[in-house]
């Protein structure tokens, strides 16, 4: 039963892989190809593009990634707890609650850092 | 008609043929994948006229009547026009990165169609962590929008890029959270237990009765993961052109917009399951193939629903949007959570949990709207540009 269930997701993962890049290869056959280069220059707004995109870029990012990081392994954690749910006693409820403050500790700092602002 | 007894007769006549066992399961999955595969197509095919429809009504327009009965031909017209276009690759583009995105978006796209159930068991893979399978797949797309982004080498979609993972990744833990709390109350993660623990005459034992707030919180939390306005700031034409996908042209353009779609058609249909019974109505039991009926029509209204809210709203600004998930959405996802556990360990009998948990929902719900509803107030009268930013009390 489990094999058949996951021989399927590979045997679909294959497929679903595979697919767009035999459409892209059968398009590449049938299309046009009458490059120039102006027509493969960068298009930004019409006119020549100044500097290069690839630069340095803000932190702010890195910050939202970060406590996304914290907060998606949160969910995957409780994930197993929420399926076992029903059998286990009191206990396990009162440590998903502390694990979820002390998660909530960590929003309220970063929420005190202004890390949560967008400036 | 029982599909299941379709596919297991249709087993039964390949081993009669003589065909060893290995490959009658290997010829089964490659149908199964196949059938799945076409299904989506065809719903993206359709998906497409059916938006752009909606738009045009809600916009005074007709929307697409030109081609075939109601415009139903145009998107196969659309579709075969772009596969003849020229594709533009830009030289200074990152190749590798360029061509593998569009790539990786559908084949995330795809895989998420393996764990929906159609109806009763009628689903790709029925395996036991389908909610987990979703949220792992879900995550990919994020991945194939930033390399689309940055290997473009171009400002814009660099933008947009960036922008995807602010707000997909963010918008990612309300949508966690309240599948989690779904998945609490049922005790399972496979998609169709979920929907097989709903039944009831006229949809009475729907899990948005019993937690409204945490659908308010998936359905928020789902327009801005689905890309859709009013959060679609990942391609706001306005500002950024086209975002992320700016550089891309003919069938690569194609299979983004086709991700696009599909994206929004499955996360409808993961509301559906989760909070609207999936294949739940009068007699599906009986008939499995009403239950197919049913499911789609429910995730084409939840679809309409999600197509109305992006054809009416303006956009907002990405400091709002950001200061709405994490200090609005993410709170309130935890506090549910919290409170469906401690009200489920209570061990009252179920029709007075159901109770309980309807209006601890309420409360929650209305304590979210009357907190942003102060700091909103608040913030106008002192004529802050800031509209939405709410700050934690002076410690």
């Amino acid at each position: 039963m489990l094999v058949q269930q996951y021989g399927l997701i590979g045997v679909f993962a294959v497929i679903a892989f595979l697919f767009p890049i035999v459409t892209l290869a059968f398009t590449w056959l049938i299309r046009p190809k009458r490059s120039n280069p102006l027509k493969n220059s960068t298009y930004e707004c019409g006119i020549e593009t100044v500097g290069d995109a690839w630069v340095q870029f803000r932190a702010q990012y890195y910050l939202f990634a970060l406590i996304f990081v914290v907060f998606d392994i949160e969910a995957i954690f409780l994930f197993p707890f929420a399926v076992a749910f029903n059998k286990i006693g009191l206990f396990a409820l009162v440590e998903a609650i502390i694990f979820v403050f002390i998660l909530l500790v960590g929003l309220i700092y970063a929420w005190k850092k202004n890390a949560l602002e967008w400036q | 008609m029982d599909l299941r007894a379709l596919g297991e007769s249709f087993i039964a006549m390949l081993e009669n043929m003589g065909i060893p066992e290995g490959w009658v399961l290997l010829i089964n999955w490659v149908l199964g994948a196949l059938a799945v595969l076409v299904v989506a197509l065809l719903l993206a095919i359709f998906l497409i006229w059916y938006e752009r429809k909606i738009a045009g009504r809600v916009q005074d327009r007709l929307g697409p009547n030109r081609v075939g009965p109601w415009g139903l031909i145009q998107p196969f017209a659309d579709a075969l026009k772009l596969l003849t276009k020229e594709d533009i690759t830009p030289d200074k583009a990152d190749r590798i990165t360029y061509n593998l995105a569009p790539i990786i978006a559908v084949f995330h796209i795809l895989m998420l169609f393996l764990v929906i159930p159609f109806a009763d068991k009628v689903v790709g893979a029925n395996i036991n962590v389908g909610v987990l399978f979703l949220m792992a797949f879900g995550a990919l797309g994020t991945l194939a929008m930033l390399m689309a982004g940055w290997s473009s080498r171009n400002k814009y979609a660099l933008l947009g890029g960036f922008r995807v993972v602010a707000q997909l990744l963010s918008y990612e833990i309300p949508v966690g959270l309240a599948m989690l709390t779904v998945v609490m109350l049922r005790g399972s993660m496979n998609l169709n237990t979920i929907a097989q623990g709903q039944g009831g005459v006229f949809g009475l034992g729907w899990y948005v009765w019993i937690l409204p707030a945490v659908f308010v919180l998936y359905f928020v939390a789902a327009l801005a993961e689905g890309e859709r306005a009013p959060f679609d700031l990942l391609e706001a034409e306005s500002e950024i052109v086209a975002g992320y996908n700016i550089e891309y042209s003919a069938m690569k353009f194609a299979w983004f917009y086709l991700a696009f779609f599909l994206n929004t058609w499955v996360l409808s249909a993961v509301a559906v399951t989760l909070f609207f019974g999936g294949w739940q109505g009068p007699f599906a039991a009986q008939l499995p193939i009403l239950g197919v009926f049913y499911f789609f029509l429910k995730v084409f209204i939840m679809f309409f629903v999600f197509a109305w809210v992006r054809a009416t709203f303006p956009r907002l600004r990405i400091d709002q949007m950001m200061s709405f998930c994490w200090k609005a959405l993410v709170p309130m996802g935890l506090a549910l959570f919290l409170a469906v556990a401690i009200v489920l360990k209570l061990g009252l009998p179920s029709a007075a949990t159901n109770a309980l948990l309807f209006i601890v929902n309420v409360v929650i719900l209305f304590a979210t709207l009357k907190l942003l509803g102060n700091y909103t107030k608040d913030l106008s009268h002192n004529k802050n540009k800031r509209l939405f930013a709410p700050e934690l009390p002076r410690l």
